[in-house]
Formats: structure tokens, C-alpha cells, sequence
């Protein structure tokens, strides 16, 4: 076994090496999920049918000028979608993150082969890319069926909510791998993601909202997400609103990777 | 980046596949291994041996690539850690200190996973593994879960695992800590072969008779700096005698016994907090004169000197506390 019996697996670029940790998780995920599509995709589902159908009918009934004219149900969709790839994008970038670093160390054994931190991150970033498309595409799929789809120019809002998670993905990897213990996830979950949910638009209209806290909404990735994806849906976007929109989740997910290069090479190399 | 199957002509035969000069650890103030040098040649068997905290696994570490040098000079199969740790790292076998299995995959998927992070093509990845799995033992167990492994089966995969690159070195972080002694000897047994086979190892290790067993050579390690260094039998040629007389007396005698025992001709004396050694060419003649003394000891054990005694010589600690 001394020497190499075959070309020793150098030089491969950056996508190949991140490719192979998208294969681990891609092995990983065979195992969880089952789970996973309850809490990714039934769980906006629930939602759907909760508040677009039930409380959507009460809705409706007081007129549709205030949501653009449409159902309440086709006014939510949209931004279920997008508030749902959130969701995805921020539960796949902590527990998994920390766990692999921390619990089962697997971040450690990927960088003791060819594969550098860089590499480590951004194939767990395609695996939630991957995670994103699949989950965006079956909650599109279902929404369909429960009649909450307009047009078919609503599959233009797709890439639009695989964004939307990654603007959130990537930052919330780079800072879950910093982390000595598992404690600030749940305060995340509480005081992150709850109120961004309910407060970035998409139950009901910005608009809504007491004028001095709407810029904080326009600042949340989540807004961006949610008011594009509405557009879309409903045929309303205008060229220059949607470059603002994809310009800012593409900034913001360009930091969050830009950052996690830094973060996880100052973790895994040290 | 250069590399791959042609850079093991950038390691002539005779040169050393792994070469330090002034290495240096520091995090933050605290300087973890000290300006140390050692050269590492094909087909060795070469340990670090010091209590933990010496700096053997931050030494590791920065052989691995995975800890880029604070100052000093590093090369490793001809190349530099720093710049060249992908190509390096292809050519590398890791048996790091914790496991670093994922536990809710099988046995047989974690050579997989680990195999593809080298490129290596599925087929070959079977082939090996099937090979390798067969080597540790562990082939009835191939398609359960790692999780419910015992600590030594996972040990053992571990050491498969960095075996599926056919690594031209292979280091190993304290190979057998934490193993119950059964398991340390599965262990050692098989690390035994592969040196036989002509794998480069490199480990490090706080146990003597780990050391003793596997290593062609050694370096001591303390507090970051090597304190000495060559084969085991020539550091206890060097630092140690043939023979070691172990003495225990009543503990209310331990300290008048230490000083009569001045009057026994030995080379060296040990005063420890519940034996005396002394360090002599015969000691079955050391016992005799110690019984002329009018000394009578509990209990008294001649051996012969190990790694452990070059150990204390070394820094007047012993190794396994």
C-alpha cells in the first residue's frame, strides 16, 4: 500500500470537490427524509389550508381590493412559498451545520481528505439548494391542486424562493459553524424566524403595518422574497422591482458565502 | 495545483517524505509545539511519544494539513502544507484522536462517502472495501450502523477508512486511548501489519509500550519541545540502564529508606510518591546490597528499563498521569 495504485485524486476544481460533500449529504438524507418533507413541505401545507382556505373565505367576503384583487388563498400562496424556503434554508443551515462540526465531527473527516472548508460549505449549500427546488417544487405541485395557482407564470417564482432560502442559508451556515454550543438556534427560531414570518408580508399586505416599521420589513430578506414571488404569481412584476429584489437576496447570500469561506476555514483549519 | 500521480517523482528515494525545521504551533500566547525538527523517511514507523499536552497532536495536525504552521518549515512528500494541502491530503491516511464517523451510517457507507471524497470511482471503492473490511474484522458488520459499534470496532473502521486512498503515509493520533486492552491489542495487531506491508506510519501516542511495540523511532515530546530522539531500544541505551530495581517499603519507612538507599551504587535514583527506583545494570546485586543495608522492602520487582524510565529521566515526570 505505499505507493498510489491510481492517479491520486488531484487536481479537481472547486465544483467537483464541492460536489463530493453534496454526495454525503445527498447519503445522509436518505436516511431523514421522510422527515424532513413533514416539517418542510406539510407543515407550509397546514398553513395553506388553515389560513388560505378557512380564515381566506372570511377574508374574501370583506372584498379583494385590499390583496390586489385576488382570493385570499392566491394572494397567500406566494408567500407561503417564500416564507417556506425560509424555513428550510434556516433549519438546514444550523442543527445539520453544528451537528457536523461539532457532534459527529463528519466537517473534521471531509477536510483530512483533498476537500478544503471552502469545499465542505458550499456542497452543503447545493445539497439546500437541491433541498429548496425539491421542497418549493412539491408545495407548488400541492398549492396547484388545492386550486391556489393562477398562471402558469408561477413557476418563474421558484428560483425566486430557492433564493429567498439561500439569502438565509448561507449567512446563518457561516455563523452556525462559529458555534461552541447549540443554545442561540432556538433563540433564532423564536425571535428570528416567528416574527419574520408573520411580519414580512406574507399573511397580508406590508402595507398593513404601522408606517414606521416597514423599513425593517423591507430590510428582511423575507420581504423580498414574499413581495417577489407574489409578483410573479400574479403577473404584476415590473422589470425594475424584481432586479431590486433579486439584487438584494443575491447580495445577501454573496455575504453570507463570502463570510462562511472565512468562517469555516478559521473553524476547520486552526 | 500540481500533483496527483506524478508528484512522487518530486520525492527522490532517498529524501525525507517528511521534513521539519523550527515547526512552530501558537494559539494565541500559548506556543503549543516549539521550534521542533525531525525528518521522516519511506517505510518508518516513526512516533511521538509525550504526556498529553506535549504537542503531539497540534504537531499532527500541521502534518495534516489541517493547521496551517505558525513559523518554521514544513514539507511533506515534497510538497508544502500550506499551498499544496489538497494534493498532499490525497496522499495522506488520517486516524485522527475523536472519531470523526458519521454514526447514523452504515459501516460500508462510510468507506463509501469517505472514498468519494477522494475521487475514487464506486467500483474501486468496493473492491477496497470489501478488502478493507476484511482486514479490520469488521466485515459481518459491514451493513449495520456504525452508532452501536464498540469503541474498538469503531476504531478499527476508522483505520479502514484511512486506508481507502492507499495512503502513502499514515498518521495516527493516539491510536488505541480510551480502548480497553483487548481492543488496544486488535488494534495494535493490525497497525503491526500494515507496517510490515511498508506503510509509512506516524503516531503519537502516550503510551510507552505503544511506542515500544510500533515505532522504529521516536521523538519525546515535552511541553512543545522534542527532548530527545532515535530508536527505543538506543533512548534507553541512552537514557536509561539495563535493569531497574522497583522498591516499596511501609510508608512510614518511604523517606529513611530513600536516604540509606543512597548507599546502594546505581547509576540513578528515583524517589516517587509510592516507590523507589534505582537504576542499575543488575538488580538482583542492587537487591542484595539494598538487604545489606538492613533494608527490607514490601515488595521489590526487577525489570528491565522502558520507554517510561527515559521518560522520567527525560523530565523527571512520569508519562500516564
Amino acid at each position: 500500500m505505499s505507493a498510489p495504485a491510481m492517479p491520486a485524486a488531484v487536481p479537481a476544481g472547486r465544483w467537483t470537490f464541492a460536489a463530493r460533500q453534496l454526495r454525503f449529504w445527498l447519503t445522509d438524507y436518505r436516511r431523514t427524509w421522510r422527515g424532513s418533507i413533514y416539517s418542510s413541505v406539510l407543515n407550509p401545507l397546514l398553513y395553506l389550508g388553515a389560513m388560505g382556505l378557512g380564515l381566506g373565505t372570511l377574508v374574501d367576503k370583506h372584498g379583494r381590493a385590499g390583496l390586489g384583487g385576488v382570493s385570499y388563498l392566491v394572494f397567500l400562496t406566494p408567500g407561503l412559498l417564500a416564507a417556506a424556503a425560509m424555513q428550510t434554508g434556516v433549519g438546514e443551515s444550523t442543527y445539520p451545520v453544528f451537528g457536523s462540526v461539532k457532534w459527529n465531527k463528519t466537517y473534521q473527516a471531509a477536510v483530512s481528505s483533498p476537500l478544503r472548508p471552502s469545499d465542505v460549505f458550499h456542497g452543503h449549500l447545493l445539497f439546500v439548494t437541491l433541498r429548496l427546488v425539491m421542497n418549493s417544487a412539491l408545495f407548488m405541485a400541492v398549492a396547484a391542486a388545492f386550486g391556489a395557482l393562477q398562471s402558469p407564470w408561477v413557476i418563474t417564482a421558484l428560483p425566486v424562493a430557492v433564493l429567498t432560502g439561500l439569502a438565509f442559508a448561507a449567512p446563518i451556515e457561516a455563523w452556525a459553524v462559529t458555534r461552541q454550543k447549540d443554545t442561540s438556534f432556538a433563540v433564532i427560531f423564536r425571535f428570528g424566524l416567528i416574527p419574520l414570518f408573520l411580519f414580512s408580508g406574507t399573511f397580508f399586505p406590508i402595507t398593513q403595518l404601522p408606517a414606521w416599521i416597514r423599513p425593517v420589513a423591507y430590510l428582511t430578506p423575507l420581504w423580498h422574497g414574499v413581495a417577489l414571488c407574489r409578483a410573479l404569481s400574479l403577473g404584476t412584476a415590473d422589470l425594475g422591482g424584481s432586479l431590486v429584489h433579486v439584487g438584494y437576496l443575491a447580495a445577501v447570500t454573496a455575504a453570507g458565502v463570502a463570510w462562511g469561506n472565512r468562517t469555516y476555514r478559521r473553524r476547520l483549519y486552526v | 495545483m500540481s500533483g496527483g500521480q506524478g508528484s512522487v517523482a518530486n520525492v527522490p528515494a532517498a529524501s525525507p517524505l517528511i521534513r521539519a525545521r523550527g515547526l512552530t504551533k501558537r494559539f494565541g500566547s500559548f506556543t503549543a509545539v516549539d521550534g521542533i525538527d525531525f525528518e521522516l523517511s519511506r517505510g518508518e514507523a516513526f512516533g511521538f511519544l509525550g504526556p498529553n499536552g506535549a504537542g503531539k497532536s497540534s504537531t499532527m495536525r500541521m502534518i495534516g494539513c489541517v493547521s496551517p504552521p505558525s513559523a518554521g518549515e514544513l514539507t511533506i512528500l515534497g510538497l508544502d502544507p500550506v499551498t499544496d494541502g489538497p494534493a498532499i491530503r490525497s496522499r495522506l491516511g488520517v486516524v485522527p484522536q475523536e472519531d470523526t464517523l458519521d454514526v447514523e451510517l452504515t459501516v460500508r457507507e462510510n468507506l463509501l462517502i469517505y472514498g468519494r471524497y477522494f475521487g475514487l470511482p464506486r467500483a474501486v471503492i468496493r473492491e477496497r472495501s470489501a478488502r478493507l473490511l476484511d482486514f479490520v474484522q469488521l466485515t459481518d458488520r459491514q451493513d449495520d450502523k456504525v452508532e452501536p459499534l464498540s469503541g474498538g470496532m469503531k476504531r478499527r473502521l476508522t483505520i479502514a477508512r484511512s486506508l481507502i486512498n492507499e495512503p502513502e503515509i499514515l498518521l495516527l493520533d493516539e491510536p488505541t486511548t480510551g480502548l480497553d486492552p483487548q481492543a488496544r491489542h486488535v488494534v495494535w495487531d493490525r497497525l503491526f501489519r500494515l507496517k510490515q506491508q511498508g506503510v509509512t506510519l506516524v503516531l503519537t501516542t502516550h503510551y510507552m509500550d505503544e511506542a515500544e511495540q510500533l515505532c522504529d523511532r521516536l521523538v519525546v515530546m515535552d511541553g512543545g519541545k522534542i527532548a530527545a530522539s532515535g530508536s527505543p531500544r538506543e533512548l534507553i541505551d541512552e537514557y536509561s540502564t539495563r535493569e531497574v530495581l522497583e522498591l516499596r517499603f511501609d510508608p512510614a519507612e518511604h523517606e529513611t529508606a530513600a536516604e540509606k538507599l543512597a548507599g546502594v551504587p546505581a547509576q540513578r535514583r528515583e524517589v516517587l510518591a509510592d516507590r523507589i527506583l534505582l537504576y542499575v545494570p543488575d538488580g538482583d546485586e542492587a537487591l542484595a546490597a539494598v538487604r545489606v543495608l538492613g533494608l527490607e522492602p514490601l515488595t521489590s520487582l526487577v525489570r528491565r528499563s522502558t520507554m517510561e524510565d527515559v521518560f522520567l529521566r527525560l523530565t523527571g515526570r512520569r508519562l500516564e498521569d
